[in-house]
């Protein structure tokens, strides 16, 4: 009787689909955000250093970037602090960063004594801004291509490894250098 | 001390799963009873030490014993004891440890009510669990161990994630653990069956009281879970289709149509490779889903710590426990055959497709579920499948089902026909039409074609579950309680799809910025803001506003939505203030300060949301009312007969 196998034969296939999915779990783009590949979200910020001054989207455009969702008051940003200064250092993208609901003297009194690894820092003491960009904690870092598009969120401190292994490959560096 | 003390008696644990799963299967198989005999204590043995390997965890959660990673990666000493106990399952291996010890459970109380049926049966669906217990152990032990220590131990803990700091969350795992781990007791006399070769009705007798049980437990677990994520999230909705929540709907769908199926099998000894099918399905179905969220192969906001080693664990032991299920089944159901026929009009077709459309339904899911995982691996590119694929899929099977529910529960069994029922479902279906177009369009307003249907439907089920009790009474009947189970179980089911129409159709919701001392109406309240200050708790602070709510000038409540930010994790979070007035809901979320004194609000008005719930409650209280029916106290029946014979008379 053929038809009592048939089960047997959907569940060998659904293994060899998870089976697949599993193995290229290290290369495989997760979803952690329903607005990867989605335009990022537009904004008009001050800037952390000088209220008069604006970090918009628009001028952002063109360029590759990281969006670094930080504030003084989380640690794990701290931990985080010294690897964003290496990237910084390397020049192959620009850091910028969204300070999430800080207080304005605090932040840069941080930024003077661990180094300020942001090219821009847009200032969002309500949250509000990082409420479109659906952030969770912080630290959360969000690669960003010259056409708005968010290509990978990374969620936690970026680590060297995570670094090399995650966000690296994402940029296409050749671009991203000259910018 | 502790700790390695707790690791050590899991480790005999999982030795003593072993001799479980070995001597259960093997004993039998040989017909060597000394064998068989081992079953038993190594059950009793191997609870002692789950049980013992559980106290030790917990003991150092009590004891804020932060040398312990998992201890010290998921409490905190500020967190109040209560916490302190329920971290234990906040994350992947304190889960696990549950998992465990809930299967111990089962297992033990599968083995008393296994006494006094056939020894070798007994011994196959104890073996069966073995198995299951032996392979959790191991994966626990080599994949997630709670009891590594740190060095250095940590000065404190990183606290429990503040969204796990509920009670309706402490309790979702526990109860929703014992449904699934249920299933797996099903599964077991599934696989002790399909062991034997044989397979009666006698075999669904024993069956269904298990099945049943872990169908209510895991009713109630979906339940709580959803009421959780209903106001701790303060997204205001009660079902995403998320991954995790699809994972424990599934088997709930399986269970469904197990129980249904179950039925025609004792009754009529029809079905029986189905049956059986379904009982192997509903706990494989809960071991993938397992799989999916364990394994980070699906992402989703219940995600726990994923590593591909333990992916690559659960999918082997998937394929070892469901592959030989369902190879014994190619194997051995071709002999279950049964002979018997049935009209078209009879209650076996009704529960035929019954189960059709549940597991149609739960296909529709799977699809869904499998779908992202699909497309990533044949190299088609990310997909993400929510509410536009599921809600109308799943309705598609669903609407036709309640439909069916009112006739079949009164059509006779094989010779088909409502039993002279025909005309007071008639007139009941009228009635339910009235009620329900007169809510949808009388008390509410902007109806669609859709909510006065399933409105409809929902008082009919629930009209219709009423006629038999009620004719019971009136010709003064005893109710049989799996009978009574059954009615109450429907109109819960009534009473949730009616509130849920209501919710779904009839939900007003707007955001707002309000000034201090301004309102705004909604939904037939007015809500006024008061005013906004700050609020502090045991390991949190953040602002706290006052709105006051009222209806055609009547105060209703004053509601304190809040934010917190919890100050060890740096998590902020939304309190949602949730008031109720006559089972519908209002819900006030706080926003953001948009300065000059006004704040940014989200306000809710929810018709009959409660009954949801309230709705599923029923159900799961219909199941367990109808398990204490004196038929399965298979005990007790026995115990009767031999006193029969012993004084000479006869058993009936």
């Amino acid at each position: 009787m053929i038809r009592y196998f048939v089960p047997l034969g959907v569940f060998a296939a659904i293994v060899v689909l998870l089976a697949l999915s599993i193995h290229q779990a290290p290369r495989k783009d997760l979803v952690p955000s329903p607005l990867i590949g989605k335009p990022a979200p537009s904004f008009s910020l001050p800037s952390l250093s000088d209220p008069n001054e604006k970090v918009t989207s628009a001028a952002l455009r063109g360029h590759w970037y990281l969006l670094n969702v930080w504030g003084t008051w989380c640690i794990s940003c701290r931990i985080e602090s010294p690897e964003l200064l290496a990237i910084a250092h390397t020049g192959v993208v620009p850091l910028i960063g969204l300070d999430w609901k800080d207080s304005r003297a605090e932040a840069m009194a941080y930024l003077h004594q661990k180094g300020n690894p942001y090219q821009q820092i847009a200032f969002d003491p309500g949250g509000l801004e990082a409420i479109q960009w659906g952030v969770y904690g912080a630290p959360e870092t969000f690669v960003v291509n010259p056409q708005g598009i968010i290509v990978y969120k990374y969620i936690g401190p970026i680590t060297p490894r995570a670094w090399a292994h995650d966000i690296l490959p994402r940029l296409p560096a050749g671009q991203a250098s000259g910018s | 001390m502790i700790p390695e003390l707790g690791q050590f008696a899991l480790i005999l644990a999982l030795l003593l799963a072993a001799l479980q799963a070995v001597f259960g299967i093997v004993g039998p198989a040989l017909g060597r009873e000394r064998w068989t005999a081992v079953v038993t204590p190594a059950v009793a043995g191997q609870f002692v030490m789950v049980a013992t390997a559980m106290g030790c965890l917990i003991a150092s959660f009590v004891a804020n014993d932060f040398s312990v990673a998992y201890v010290a990666e998921n409490s905190n000493s500020a967190l109040p004891l209560f916490y302190r106990v329920a971290a234990l399952w906040g994350a992947h291996s304190g889960s696990l440890i549950l998992w465990i010890f809930l299967l111990s459970c089962w297992t033990v109380a599968a083995a008393f009510g296994t006494a006094r049926l056939p020894r070798n049966f007994a011994a196959r669906v104890l073996g069966v669990l073995g198995t299951i217990s032996f392979g959790f152990i191991l994966y626990t032990l080599l994949t997630s161990n709670p009891f590594v220590r740190l060095s250095p131990p940590w000065a404190d803990g990183q606290g429990l994630n503040p969204i796990l700091q509920d009670p309706g969350l402490a309790a979702h795992p526990p109860v929703l653990y014992t449904g699934y781990v249920g299933l797996a007791v099903a599964y077991a006399f599934a696989g002790a069956a399909l062991l034997e070769g044989r397979l009666d009705r006698e075999w669904a007798r024993w069956t269904r009281p298990w099945a049943t049980s872990a169908w209510a437990f895991l009713t109630c677990g979906i339940a709580l879970g959803s009421w959780w994520a209903y106001y701790t999230l303060g997204w205001g909705g009660f079902w995403f289709w998320d991954p995790v929540e699809n994972a424990s709907f599934m088997p709930w769908l399986m269970g469904t149509a197990l129980i249904h199926s179950l039925a025609v099998t004792e009754k009529r000894g029809l079905f029986k490779s189905w049956t059986l099918l379904l009982a192997v399905l509903g706990f494989s179905l809960s071991l993938v889903g397992t799989f999916l969220v364990r394994s980070g192969v699906l992402i989703s906001v219940h995600s726990f710590a994923v590593s591909p080693g333990r992916g690559e664990f659960i999918l082997t032991f998937l394929v070892i426990m469901i592959g030989a299920a369902l190879a014994l089944y190619a194997w051995r159901a071709p002999q279950m055959q049964s002979e018997a026929g049935f009209e078209l009009t009879a209650r076996e077709s009704f529960l035929l497709f019954n189960n059709i459309l549940l597991v149609t339904a739960c296909g529709t899911v799977f699809a869904g579920e499998m779908a992202p995982i699909i497309s990533n691996a044949l190299g088609l590119g990310k997909l993400s499948v929510g509410p536009p694929y599921f809600n109308p899929t799943f309705l598609v099977s669903m609407l036709p089902l309640l439909v069916l529910v009112p006739m079949g529960m009164h059509a006779r069994w094989k010779r088909g026909g409502l039993g002279g029922r025909g005309r007071t479902l008639l007139v009941a279906l009228g009635a339910a039409a009235l009620i329900g177009c007169a809510v949808a369009f009388g008390v509410f307003t902007g109806a669609g074609i859709l909510s006065p249907v399933s409105m409809t439907l929902g008082v009919w089920i629930i009209i219709a579950s009423l006629i038999d009790p009620i004719d019971r009474l009136r010709r003064r009947i005893a109710i049989p309680r799996a009978v009574l189970g059954m009615t109450i179980a429907h109109i819960g089911l009534g009473v949730f799809v009616f509130s849920m129409t209501a919710v779904q159709a009839f939900t007003a919701e707007r955001d707002v910025a309000l000034a201090i001392g301004s309102s705004v109406r909604d939904g037939g309240y007015t809500f006024r803001f008061q005013g906004v200050g700050p609020i502090q708790g045991p390991d949190y602070g953040g602002s706290g506003a006052t709105m006051v709510v009222t209806r055609h000038g009547k105060p209703v409540a004053v509601m304190h939505p809040a934010k917190r930010d919890y100050w060890v994790q740096h998590i902020a979070t939304t309190h949602s203030a949730i008031t109720i007035n006559g089972g519908s809901n209002i819900l006030v979320a706080l926003g953001q300060n948009l300065g000059d004194g006004r704040w940014s609000f989200r306000l809710q008005v929810r018709p009959l949301v409660l009954y949801i719930w309230i709705g599923a409650l029923i159900m799961a209280g219909g199941g367990l009312l109808a398990i204490t029916d004196r038929r399965y106290r298979v005990a007790d029946s026995a115990t009767k007969e031999a006193a029969a014979i012993l004084a000479g008379g006869d058993a009936r």
